[in-house]
């Protein structure tokens, strides 16, 4: 088996909150392995962790109030990214990993022409003259689809829509042919139609580079068109984890079940889907104070006294290799209690 | 068959161009944000209006409220046109004709409670009085599926979901028969969205509420609407009983719209047309028919380039408004 190219191992990574009512358990104990040339999909809701959970890897997290716990771990090519030393880490940042945002006009400098971005990291990291690098940045351009880009690389970002934008700043991303994409929400902000076209240039770029996906989203459905295996966090914590067609065809968990379940969909008949949607109950809990036990039982319509009391392991289950699909369930072990719901 | 409650026609809303450096030079060209749309929701029925930022969708919800004034058109209210109303009329109107928003965060006041909230319209519209009052704050709550507790909450201390539900106890409020939803499940997450859609259409079932729901999310609409009308560019490209526009669209635009929605299933057969381009400037459409530089249909023709087309009707209650649209485009089923 190959070697992962990302390792994180039990990330925990705590905020003090402002009136010093506690901590907020933000991601606490995450745990998978990015593997060279995947698509990863971490999927999850408002306040699961995700957005934290990449910004720990890049170490991007302010601190104070943020910190990451003693005893984690991130292994990126071999060597632990929370104990290099700063300037180690800007060699890796935006040159071996690079990272997208959601919002691509919050993300790009407005008072710099989008040429100069893109041709600072090649400045920075691979020392390429001024004029080099503009012709590097002319280069990218066209690698993401822009049309006139020796035209464009003079533009500045509010010239531009929102889908050029984003390749703009995959552009930048790319720029140094990085081993891993950390791409946050890269889709979201974006009409369906120029979702589609992104989507479709980072599959593009992805085979041609070579590169590792490390896709972030909400959308299950940009997942399930997306990503070869896929991590489902819930409440700071990895929850179920497994191949996307695996996943997709035997949910195991209940919050990815539920999850599931409650997406509007497109490809059934009309006379299906009208009336309720599943829902699921409740909301996600607030991240300085997670439910004892298991910390969905709360909205599960599964839970009795064991899920109350003790808080589940990722478990096998047992479909494939030990760890090709884990599960953070009591279920598992108890399968007979899934076809009655308490 | 009964006349429509909301019946829109041919409703123009113009922005005037921007002037130049202190208003010099020559303004720049209107821009037409919706340009002459129609359409008509019959009671206790919901209209689904679609389209990318920019289509106008948003325009024509408060264009049609009267929140902004129209250039042009007609919008009758159960037989009233709405637009030649004045002050006291439209105000008595409003009652009956409410809007949820988009962002439950920027349409509430952070500093009244939710109690202060949903006390406002019922003594503005003088609907209760005393204790009454208390009472009906009590029966809206409970009816958007908030706990008695949450009564002297400020927006701040709910959650987005819970928000959005005030959002929709307040349009209540006031008893209307018609309620405008812009967007209104679309800064919410996936499991709390499904909750929120689901109480729109429980409460439309209890009081037969009339809804216009506003969204760009196709998926979401097709929970919720009988019929849906499409737009783009300030225009109606496409509309239609929601059932036969889903598995049958006969604009290109509909089609490609439909067709980049991401299925949750990996196995799915991936049909996707990716347009090519973005939604030009509304204040600078192209001529002929406004969708053609970003069009996919293999017959398009110098003809699309020079003639805008007609919306016609190319199937029961379904027009389109495409020079092909009498044969039907292939997509997914």
């Amino acid at each position: 088996m190959t070697e992962p190219l990302l390792r994180v191992r039990d990330l925990k990574t705590y905020f003090v909150t402002e009136h010093g009512s506690g901590t907020a358990r933000a991601v606490d104990g995450v745990s998978f392995e990015v593997y060279p040339g995947e698509t990863l999909g971490l999927v999850g809701e408002s306040g699961c962790g995700k957005t934290v959970t990449s910004l720990s890897i890049l170490r991007l997290i302010p601190e104070p109030p943020g910190h990451i716990r003693p005893g984690s771990f991130i292994e990126f090519e071999g060597r632990n990214l929370l104990t290099l030393a700063p300037r180690e880490l800007r060699a890796i940042r935006g040159n071996r990993i690079a990272m997208i945002f959601q919002e691509p006009m919050t993300s790009l400098n407005p008072v710099f022409t989008v040429g100069d971005q893109i041709a600072e990291a090649a400045i920075v990291h691979q020392g390429l003259s001024r004029r080099r690098a503009r012709e590097r940045a002319v280069e990218m351009l066209k690698l993401v689809g822009i049309p006139d880009p020796a035209e464009r690389v003079d533009h500045y970002p509010h010239q531009m829509s929102g889908g050029m934008r984003q390749r703009v700043m995959i552009a930048m991303a790319l720029v140094c042919h990085p081993k891993l994409l950390i791409a946050d929400e890269p889709t979201t902000a974006l009409d369906v139609t120029i979702q589609a076209q992104i989507l479709e240039l980072l599959d593009r770029l992805q085979r041609d580079l070579g590169m590792a996906v490390m896709l972030i989203t909400h959308d299950l459905g940009v997942v399930a068109g997306t990503a070869d295996r896929v991590v489902v966090m819930y409440a700071g914590e990895v929850v179920e984890q497994a191949a996307t067609g695996e996943l997709f065809a035997r949910p195991l968990h209940p919050y990815t079940e539920g999850l599931m379940a409650s997406v509007p969909r497109i490809d059934t008949r009309v006379s299906q889907v009208r009336g309720r949607l599943h829902s699921i109950p409740g909301q996600v809990p607030a991240a300085t104070a997670w439910p004892a036990g298991c910390r969905f039982h709360p909205r599960c319509p599964y839970a009795w006294d064991r899920c109350r009391q003790e808080a589940p392991p990722p478990l096998d289950a047992g479909a494939g290799e030990p760890g090709a699909h884990t599960v953070r369930c009591w279920l598992v072990t108890e399968p007979a209690r899934r076809s009655a719901p308490a | 068959m009964t006349a429509p409650l909301v019946d829109v026609r041919g409703l123009v809303k113009h922005f005037p161009g921007e002037r130049a450096f202190f208003g010099l030079g020559a303004a720049k060209p209107a821009v037409r944000a919706v340009d002459g749309v129609s359409f008509a929701i019959r009671e206790g029925t919901t209209l689904g209006l679609v389209g990318e930022s920019g289509s106008g969708k948003s325009t024509v919800a408060r264009t049609l409220l009267r929140l902004i004034e129209p250039t042009a058109g007609a919008v009758l209210f159960d037989g009233a046109d709405v637009l030649r109303l004045g002050r006291t009329e439209l105000r008595a109107l409003r009652r009956k004709m409410q809007i949820v928003f988009q962002d439950p965060y920027g349409s509430l006041n952070p500093r009244m409670t939710v109690r202060a909230t949903l006390r406002e319209p019922i003594v503005i519209h003088k609907l209760a009085v005393g204790d009454a009052i208390a009472k009906r704050v009590r029966t809206l709550l409970d009816e958007v599926g908030l706990d008695a507790q949450y009564a002297d909450a400020y927006p701040h201390e709910l959650s987005g979901g819970q928000r959005q539900r005030v959002g929709i106890a307040r349009a209540l409020s006031v008893e209307p028969r018609f309620i405008v939803c812009d967007e209104p499940v679309s800064a919410l997450d996936v499991s709390v969205q499904a909750q929120v859609l689901n109480l729109l259409a429980e409460l439309q079932r209890r009081h037969r509420l009339t809804y216009l729901f506003i969204a760009h999310d196709l998926a979401v609409v097709k929970h919720i609407a009988d019929e849906v009308a499409v737009m783009y560019l300030g225009k109606i490209v496409e509309r239609g009983p929601a059932e036969a526009l889903y598995r049958a669209p006969r604009h290109p635009y509909t089609a490609s719209l439909l067709s980049a929605v991401p299925v949750p299933d990996p196995a799915a057969p991936s049909r996707r047309i990716v347009l090519q381009g973005d939604v030009p400037s509304p204040a600078n459409p192209p001529p002929g028919c406004p969708f053609h530089p970003r069009c996919p249909h293999p017959k398009k023709n110098e003809r699309c380039r020079t003639e805008p087309p007609a919306l016609v009707e190319v199937a029961a209650g379904q027009i389109a408004a495409c020079h092909f649209a009498k044969e039907p485009m292939n997509t997914r089923e």
